[in-house]
């Protein structure tokens, strides 16, 4: 049991990505405003980024950058160095997250523009008397 | 990687995010999701992702905080919840 318990807490980048996961969840879900709503869903992106570096550390490694690498070949030792391949996906989601981000505040935006609301209850009583109407 | 700058950093990470979606003023949220941000790239940077950093510094902190400063200032800056 304590060694269950050693290794619980030495894993502590996965309790904080599982933490930040569900502040977003819950923000995606449950908060009226569309501002927030998108908020959350960075914060969620955000986490499984950290969840990706976090699996690429490694102790007593440095970054991965080959120094003195102008002064003619010699040998590199892999274990020496931090695995560089999840740092290079992760640059690709970072980037994808912000378009993701700018076509959600579009969105948001044309949505204010046509009910003169960000909150999504009153959207949805504007959209249901307009349909009751008909 | 120091565990002690690592768990301060998260910590301050995960505090931050919670205050970005509970206040109620939307122009706070913005400024406080930028602060969010700039607390993630120094985690990934005390982590050895130096790339990852200064990409997330330069896009998550300068371009997305822009994105929402402009959003809000186009339509409303209270919130109800």
């Amino acid at each position: 049991m304590p060694e269950l318990i050693d290794i619980l807490i030495a894993r502590y980048n996965y309790w904080v990505v599982i933490c930040l996961m569900m502040i977003g969840l819950y923000a995606m879900m449950a908060k009226n405003n569309l501002i927030k709503k998108i908020i959350g869903m960075s914060i969620f992106q955000t986490a499984v980024i950290l969840f990706y570096v976090s699996i690429a550390t490694k102790h007593d490694a440095s970054i991965p950058i080959i120094g003195h690498g102008h002064n003619g070949h010699h040998a590199i030792h892999a274990a020496d160095y931090m695995n560089p391949l999840p740092h290079v996906l992760m640059l690709t989601a970072i980037v994808v997250s912000v378009a993701t981000l700018g076509v959600a505040l579009a969105l948001a935006v044309k949505a204010y523009q046509q009910h003169d609301t960000l909150e999504e209850d009153e959207i949805i009583e504007q959209l249901k008397t307009e349909y009751l109407s008909q | 990687m120091i565990w002690q700058f690592d768990l301060i950093i998260l910590t301050l990470v995960v505090i931050s995010g919670i205050a970005s979606i509970s206040i109620r003023d939307l122009l706070g949220a913005s400024v406080l999701f930028g602060a969010y941000s700039f607390l993630m790239c120094l985690a990934w940077a005390v982590m050895g992702a130096v790339d990852v950093a200064f990409t997330e510094a330069s896009v998550g902190a300068g371009v997305c905080t822009v994105f929402f400063v402009a959003a809000v200032f186009r339509t409303s800056r209270r919130s109800k919840d």
